[in-house]
């Protein structure tokens, strides 16, 4: 049964295990360092579908799927899948996961929902409210690009700021059985907002809520980051994570040494044209159901946090002036 | 009564927005405004210099200044329509910035690149209504600008 640590904190006393996870990804992220970690890659964006939320509602079905596969099971053996995405009402998730007939709880937590997803199944699963659960999400540059931004065609200028959204999606089946990776704790985020208004600055408006999630969870289990071989933030970009590691260092927790961001990770920042880095909820959930659990599950990372981060924006706050509220949620992946 | 690590702290209680502001634009890196103005130099020049070559070139086809500058930007906006539909101009126009967007090709990019992008909406609610949503308020503004203008000059007598 789960154990409340402290104040933010529970504590898996039963581990769940991950039983089964895939990533599905965009031709830009397989023409990055990542490539040989993924599960599935499209050369074409659009995935032969007539519009781009088509083209993400497919990533989904895929990731499920596959991960569905690696795992031994079937959509029938889950009890409830928690999924989200970043388009309007969560669209891609409803129609990516429409045909899988298995008991839906849709979820929005921007770039954080990779986090937010895994943790709920893995409460549920702990609980024993679920056998098995599954986590979904994804996002796609262009059908992002539209909603939030300006057509894909218009010919503006990006500032050094912005960040790529991933054309990605990342799935997770949480169960009992199986050898692991496992989920030790999860530490839900509190809304932290410091004013950054700059929605083409997303790693900024983010960090401060990242560095408050680490804290909490340090604080809540009384360890340091030295005790984990990774503390891998969402999606903070090159200037969250200089803002999230300077934060926790003038609190007197240094992560330089064991953090990495996986916004950093999905593209080469230099090669690829993606400014700040990569974004968007498939891109912390590629990057962890490819090389992060990939490395679990083989033992060359042992101690895992992993903390998505969201900005909780939208086209109308935007629009009225207001300022990116950010949430980053934590999950604790041990492998053994 | 709880004990303080079950109320928990909170990390980021001192700073304040201002603070973190600074914090913020610190870590961020500049825009590269030196090359940025460069760019826009040459290539909003160096459409600015076909569209005069186009002017003479129609003038000296028996056009009228008049009439040879509405054929001008008849062709600029074409051209635009046609590398926006193949999918050259936003390339063209990250590195050219504002040179490519001043000019008329800027305008013309930014009514054809929503029309394309929201072909999957339909022909009325796609197609038609988003067509004007970047170039809507240049619309608007501009012709309330101009009417201002015409009253003012109606008035004083100066038409």
């Amino acid at each position: 049964m789960a154990q409340r640590i402290g104040r933010y904190t529970l504590q898996m006393t039963n581990r769940p295990t991950i039983e089964g996870f895939a990533s599905v990804v965009g031709k830009k992220e397989m023409q990055g360092p990542l490539s040989s970690f993924f599960d599935l890659s499209f050369e074409d964006t659009t995935l032969g579908e007539s519009s781009w939320e088509k083209a993400e509602s497919r990533l989904q079905t895929e990731a499920v799927n596959l991960a569905l596969r690696k795992a031994g099971v079937t959509a029938q053996d889950i009890d409830y899948i928690f999924a989200g995405d970043l388009l309007n009402q969560c669209l891609s998730s409803t129609f990516g996961l429409r045909s899988l007939d298995i008991p839906f709880l849709g979820q929005f937590g921007a770039c954080s929902t990779m986090a937010q997803t895994l943790a709920l199944a893995s409460i549920v699963v702990e609980s024993g409210a679920a056998r098995k659960a599954a986590a979904v999400t994804s996002s796609h540059f262009c059908s992002a690009e539209r909603q939030f931004r300006l057509p894909l065609e218009y010919g503006g200028q990006r500032t050094p700021t912005a960040q790529w959204t991933a054309t990605a999606s990342g799935s997770v089946i949480v169960g009992t059985s199986g050898k692991g990776p496992f989920v030790a704790d999860v530490t839900v985020g509190r809304i932290v907002d410091l004013g950054i208004k700059d929605a083409a600055n997303m790693g900024a408006a983010m960090a401060p809520a990242a560095a408050q999630t680490i804290s909490d969870f340090l604080q809540d289990t009384g360890t340091m980051p030295k005790d984990y071989d990774l503390i891998l933030t969402g999606d903070l970009g090159l200037i969250g994570t200089k803002l999230v590691r300077q934060i926790l260092a003038d609190n007197n927790l240094d992560i330089t040494d064991v953090h990495n961001d996986c916004g950093m990770m999905l593209y080469d920042r230099e090669k690829q044209d993606v400014h700040a880095g990569g974004s968007g909820c498939g891109c912390s959930a590629s990057v962890l159901c490819s090389v992060i659990l990939n490395r679990l599950q083989s033992r060359e990372l042992n101690n895992v946090l992993f903390i998505a981060t969201g900005a909780l924006t939208s086209t109308t706050s935007q629009q009225q002036g207001e300022s990116v509220p950010g949430v980053a949620h934590l999950v604790h992946l041990t492998s053994t | 009564m709880l004990t303080q690590s079950q109320k928990g702290m909170n990390l980021l209680k001192k700073m304040t927005k201002e603070e973190y502001s600074k914090m913020a634009e610190k870590a961020s890196p500049p825009s590269p405004i030196l090359k940025n103005c460069l760019m826009a130099f040459l290539v909003g020049g160096a459409i600015c210099t076909f569209g005069q070559f186009l002017v003479n070139w129609f003038q000296s086809s028996g056009l009228d200044l008049k009439e040879a500058r509405g054929a001008e930007s008849t062709v600029l906006i074409a051209l635009t329509a046609i590398f926006t539909a193949l999918k050259i101009y936003d390339n063209l126009a990250k590195h050219a910035g504002a040179g490519t967007l001043v000019p008329i090709t800027g305008f013309a990019n930014s009514m054809v690149s929503p029309a394309m992008e929201f072909k999957p909406e339909g022909y009325v609610m796609g197609i038609g209504a988003k067509m004007f949503v970047i170039a809507g308020p240049v619309l608007v503004y501009g012709i309330c600008t101009s009417v201002i203008y015409g009253i003012i000059i109606y008035l004083f007598g100066w038409y």
